[in-house]
């Protein structure tokens, strides 16, 4: 491989070993233009084969007898299969190149798709979503002036609010999921084995849940209403009920934002289960000698809790807390399910859902959108130094 | 020692006993209550708080006529069928494309390789919806013209799912040891045989991992298939959620719908509950 020019000259009448000369043609192999041309023309078959098959399955469902198990199943061989059978041939016309050049473009070629679909789905995107953001509702001209849509928003009040209950969202919702995931999973490391096992399964099930379907749960069981004078069906108004007091419309109160809290309470609900799992695995990694060391020291529980084990886990919590945060951000179903922002209780994700959706606003939504990426991005810069120093630890 | 020890020495603690009980019950009562509500009629639901009816079942009427309803009249059958067409081509196929890819980042040396993961590492935090209204233009009418079709959202979850997916698969494999490549490259054999006979087959917990979540995510999703599917190719959780707009008759249907909804992704969950902790484990994070 050191030096892929040098041919050994070939010696007649000396028995050659046969294993270093292969070896030796290996390293030094030229370009072999048939397993190129093989490898390329296999390649381009197998993508025009699946992108073809692909659109069929949209333009010509009856070929399929329009049947969607039939449609899926081949989806899901021909998308397996043939990825595999594109880097197949990828890796065989590249071989077929001389082999500095095969070394150079291997790894890009296994990149390729992958990054391929990165660049159409997210960053080709994102530049036209700025873009988008200076034009008209239907992405066709700039607005005059072309931030009109940032003006509108701005000057907007129900901007304003949803901002605010974004930020109430933010600074209320990973705080209080971190710190009952890091008391949950303290208290469940004290329980016996069965015991920890069985009350986490029941505190992680809601992370199958979609969020639809919690706000289903919620509303059916705990903030339902109905009319006065008949029973309460869910546990709030009974509970008001029980007390003598009218029922309330839980939902449609925003007296300090309560109905915000809450929708928040519903996407806690959801998320502890995942802190927990998270902190409980940092919680069990954190070394018995340091405990024992502050237990002999004579340190109570809580002050060995705050002392030793919290900094031992803050790693765990930080990225717990940015996931959290994160999702946060873009907190979108519960809301537009339970109240659809009416009452106060918007949030950015919802409107831009609405501008794109129900008022057909293409130009507004991106400039909400754009207005999120904005705001995300201290987190992605953070995320990218937190792995640069996990990298630099490797 | 008045206080009682365990199995493994340790002492009992009556305070997290009693806490977590409390904390179980009151995470599970919610999904528990909807359960009861949904057997049901709407009648008989109207009676009280569900909790009453665990009291004293026989002041209700119990029956199966919400899920029957909702099968015939919401088509629920159907969306139950969409959601799995739409999620298990979207959970697999980012894998392969995922998976050459992590390799290509773990056992190979070219230039920009860091930029390049950087890249990774920064797209999983974009939120999905800056590509909404690009790929709207892109994929419909007056584009590519697939928008409402299966295929759109196939796309669509691969894309997004795959710089979480890159960024897992390449953690796990970089805790390979690196010298079973290196001797396999010794012998001969090229990078494709390396990936599909050794590397790929060892990355499998971590492959079962992503799986698990990706397969949560597409199936709870309601964003991009509301916005990507037609009615009739749409999924469960869009059918629950027009139904949670219904108010007064059929209202009742609700219940069972969001409860159908939970049905597979519990069963999934319960199953590979463990890979779905490992995969949360090595680092989940989603735009």
């Amino acid at each position: 491989m050191s030096t892929p020019s040098s041919t050994p000259p070939p010696v007649t009448g000396v028995p050659v070993n046969r294993e270093t000369s292969e070896v030796a043609t290996a390293d030094n192999r030229g370009l072999q233009p048939l397993k190129v041309l093989a490898g390329v023309v296999g390649a381009a078959f197998t993508l025009w084969f699946m992108g073809n098959l692909f659109l069929a399955f949209a333009y010509y469902p009856q070929w399929f007898f329009n049947n969607k198990v039939v449609m899926a199943i081949l989806a899901l061989v021909v998308g397996v299969g043939g990825a595999a059978l594109f880097f197949w041939f990828v890796n065989m016309a590249i071989e077929g190149l001389p082999r500095r050049l095969e070394h150079g473009l291997m790894p890009y070629a296994f990149l390729l798709p992958g990054f391929s679909l990165i660049g159409l789905m997210l960053l080709y995107p994102t530049i036209q979503t700025i873009n988008f953001s200076f034009a008209n509702r239907t992405s066709t001209a700039y607005m005059d002036p072309p931030w009109a849509n940032y003006t509108y928003l701005f000057t907007n009040a129900g901007f304003w609010s949803a901002i605010l209950n974004n930020v109430l969202w933010i600074v209320i919702v990973p705080a209080v999921t971190v710190a009952l995931g890091v008391v949950i999973a303290v208290l469940a490391d004290k329980l016996s084995a069965a015991g920890e096992k069985w009350s986490k399964s029941f505190i992680f099930l809601p992370m199958a849940i979609s969020f639809v379907a919690a706000s289903a749960i919620w509303q059916t069981t705990v903030y339902g209403y109905q009319p006065p004078g008949q029973p309460q069906t869910a546990l709030l108004n009974a509970i008001r009920g029980a007390m003598g007091q009218e029922p309330l419309a839980w939902l449609s109160i925003d007296t300090g934002r309560l109905n915000s809290l809450l929708l928040m309470v519903i996407l806690v609900w959801l998320q502890v289960g995942f802190a927990m799992v998270l902190l409980s695995s940092a919680i069990k990694g954190v070394p018995d000698d340091t405990l024992e060391a502050a237990r002999i020291d004579g340190a109570s529980e809580l002050k060995i809790f705050f002392q030793v084990i919290i900094p031992q886990i803050k790693g765990t919590i930080v990225t717990v807390f940015i996931t959290i945060l994160i999702l946060v951000m873009k907190v979108f179903d519960i809301i537009y399910v339970l109240t659809n922002g009416n009452n106060n209780t918007d949030v950015i994700a919802n409107m831009f859902f609405r501008e794109m959706f129900t008022n057909q606003q293409a130009g507004r939504a991106t400039a909400i959108v754009v207005i999120l990426l904005v705001a995300i991005l201290p987190v992605l810069i953070y995320q990218v130094k937190l792995f640069r120093e996990q990298e630099a630890v490797r | 020692m008045s206080r009682s020890r365990m199995k493994d020495g340790r002492y009992r603690s009556p305070l997290s006993m009693v806490v977590m009980f409390v904390l179980a019950l009151l995470w599970f009562l919610p999904t528990f209550g909807l359960l009861v509500t949904s057997f049901q009629t709407r009648d008989s639901a109207l009676k009280g708080g569900w909790w009453e009816a665990l009291i004293n079942p026989a002041s209700r009427i119990w029956t199966f006529e919400n899920y029957t309803k909702v099968f015939e009249q919401q088509d629920m059958g159907n969306a139950f069928l969409n959601g799995i067409a739409v999620a298990v081509p979207a959970t697999i196929i980012p894998i392969m494309f995922a998976a050459f890819a992590a390799y290509a980042f773990t056992f190979m040396d070219f230039p920009f390789k860091d930029a390049l993961f950087i890249i990774i590492v920064a797209v999983m935090v974009v939120p999905t919806q800056v590509a909404f209204q690009p790929l709207l233009n892109l994929l419909g009418p007056n584009g590519l013209g697939i928008s409402g079709q299966y295929l759109a959202v196939w796309i669509l979850h691969t894309g997004f799912g795959m710089p979480l997916c890159i960024y897992t698969l390449r953690n796990y494999m970089s805790s390979l040891p690196f010298s079973i490549v290196e001797s396999a490259r010794i012998d001969g054999c090229s990078n494709f045989q390396i990936f599909w006979k050794l590397i790929a087959p060892m990355s499998m917990p971590a492959i079962a991992a992503f799986a698990t979540l990706q397969f949560l995510w597409v199936w709870n999703d309601l964003l991009i298939a509301k916005l990507f599917l037609s009615n009739s190719n749409t999924t469960v959780i869009v059918k629950v959620q027009q139904l949670l707009g219904t108010q007064g008759q059929g209202a009742e249907l609700i219940t069972a719908g969001a409860f159908i909804s939970m049905v597979l992704p519990m069963i999934v969950f319960f199953t590979l509950q463990n890979f779905l902790v490992r995969g949360m484990t090595a680092g989940a994070v989603k735009g």
